[in-house]
């Protein structure tokens, strides 16, 4: 356990130490929150509330949605396609830990840096500049935070899952391209899965990726009750679960390929 | 004369080298396509819930996305300069293309075009073609002359904003992280502007003119005779925006000195 704490540190270390570039990327992400917000004012227009949510509720998702995002977001399946490309991967697998909770752990480290340094002031700005509005209930927050830990697992393991499939395809970069818009549109980050029309709504009742941004911003926002709260965090919790099924055998799998190409 | 003799000889190459790796060139087609297909699902999952958007309607929003496409697509293709400063300053590749009696960007532009971006724009005139069928537009055999001024324009703004930031790295050593703020800033013009408060419909329109890549032009075949003088102002303001950036650029290559010793 302290070698996978001592990854979250290295990491951590690594990122601090170029920070400055972390600085424009606040205001990146504070431009986004902006088109969205005027976007989201003028689509409500008069209307008091659109599927239940109003619109401060609303332009406070968009916020917090893009928020947590820098949290949970990483590149391990860039970083693992990379490292199987060069040839290093077969030195990380004699190493004494586990390859892939190795990746997770360096995933955190860089989730935990960006938290602090990016999430912390950009929420600040984003605050000050458009009109949010922010529960005082402590529940909420517990919730939020056990929620988002939950989709940062989530996420991780999907990159896992995607760095992996680049084992056995020639070309990774369209598969994680490709990956990359799923999620940013199943996940909720852009729209709320209430929008979608009830067929695509029922679709990805039956996909995990509801549970990276969409589940953490309703209970955030406080357009869940407490119990569809508790409900999508066991949704959360059950999908945590499942895909550990099929990261081992994809794993195996890749180690056994992984032989035949160093042989 | 020899500048387009030049342009043919390394497209006609660039296309030979691509089409080596047809897998991979159809990867990155279905990825832009996948990355415009989000937008338009934004767009029409928000009308499932709305009538207007600051009374424009749900075809007009697709008109505009459309348009936006278009000059976008060709800006993709041939401005491709995000990472000028790494590529060119900073290895020192800039030595090499001034030593060639080219103009400097206009071989920059040669060595970075990525044609397979141009897809974008066929993209945007289907979206443009099913959102005009559906919004009855009739178009004058003239429209053809200033759809092309217009996506032009458009196009030159786009350039001329991104010239000039790839010019600052001839001052100082910034890092190119200004430019994926450009291109975020950018999809604000895909909108129409009065959705936003006046300081940044001010930004807009004047100091980053991104609203005349999109929403300006497209209120022209939109026939919305208030943005009238803003929409023939486009081409202008493509001419302005490259020239000032095409002065910036001669000066900043005046000054340029090389990253080696």
């Amino acid at each position: 356990m302290a070698k996978y704490i001592e990854m979250i540190r290295m990491r951590f270390l690594m990122m601090l130490a170029y920070r400055t570039n972390y600085y424009s990327g606040i205001f990146i992400y504070s431009i986004n929150i902006g088109a969205y917000y005027f976007l989201w004012s003028a689509i409500y227009g008069g209307q008091p509330s659109i599927q239940g949510m109003t619109v401060e509720q609303m332009t406070t998702y968009v916020a917090i949605a893009w928020m947590a995002r820098a949290f949970y977001f990483n590149n391990i399946d860039r970083e693992i396609a990379m490292e199987i490309r060069e040839g290093k991967v077969a030195i990380e697998l004699i190493r004494p830990y586990n390859y892939l909770m190795m990746k997770t752990m360096q995933g955190l480290g860089e989730g935990i840096f960006r938290f602090i340094f990016f999430s912390l002031p950009g929420m600040l700005i984003v605050t000050f500049v458009f009109s949010l509005h922010f529960t005082t209930n402590v529940q909420t927050w517990s919730y939020f935070a056990l929620s988002t830990v939950l989709s940062f697992i989530i996420n991780s393991q999907i990159n896992l899952l995607a760095g992996m499939v680049t084992f056995f395809t020639l070309n990774g970069e369209g598969l994680l391209r490709a990956k990359r818009f799923i999620i940013d549109l199943f996940s909720g980050l852009i729209l709320p899965i209430s929008f979608y029309p009830q067929w695509a709504q029922s679709v990805m009742h039956y996909l995990p990726f509801q549970a990276i941004s969409y589940i953490p911003s309703m209970i955030f926002t406080e357009s869940f009750t407490r119990d569809e709260a508790v409900k999508g965090m066991m949704f959360q919790a059950v999908w945590c679960v499942v895909l550990i099924v099929p990261i081992y055998l994809l794993w195996k799998a890749a180690k056994r390929k992984l032989i035949i190409q160093g042989g | 004369m020899f500048y387009i003799s030049i342009f043919l000889q390394y497209m006609s190459q660039y296309i030979k080298t691509k089409l080596q790796y047809r897998t991979d060139l159809f990867v990155e087609f279905l990825s832009d396509l996948m990355f415009q297909g989000v937008n338009l699902i934004f767009i029409l999952v928000v009308f499932g819930h709305t009538q207007f958007l600051n009374g424009w309607t749900r075809d007009e929003i697709i008109f505009i996305y459309g348009f936006f496409l278009v000059p976008f697509a060709l800006f993709a293709s041939f401005f491709n300069i995000w990472d000028f400063n790494e590529r060119y300053i900073v290895r020192g590749e800039m030595d090499r293309v001034l030593t060639r009696p080219v103009h400097s960007l206009f071989q920059i532009v040669l060595e970075r075009m990525e044609l397979e971006s141009l897809l974008g724009g066929i993209t945007g005139l289907i979206v443009m073609g099913y959102a005009a069928s559906r919004l009855h537009l009739t178009f004058h055999w003239y429209d053809v002359i200033l759809f092309v001024l217009f996506v032009l324009g458009g196009t030159f703004v786009y350039a001329g904003i991104f010239i000039s930031l790839a010019s600052i790295s001839f001052w100082s050593d910034a890092r190119s992280s200004i430019m994926p703020m450009m291109y975020n800033i950018g999809n604000y013009g895909r909108y129409p502007v009065d959705i936003y408060n006046r300081v940044i419909r001010y930004i807009l329109t004047w100091i980053l003119p991104f609203a005349f890549v999109g929403v300006y032009p497209a209120a022209y075949f939109l026939r919305k005779t208030e943005w009238y003088t803003y929409s023939f102002l486009t081409p202008v303001m493509g001419v302005i925006c490259f020239t000032l950036s095409l002065l910036l650029w001669n000066a900043g290559v005046k000054r340029y000195r090389g990253a080696g010793n």
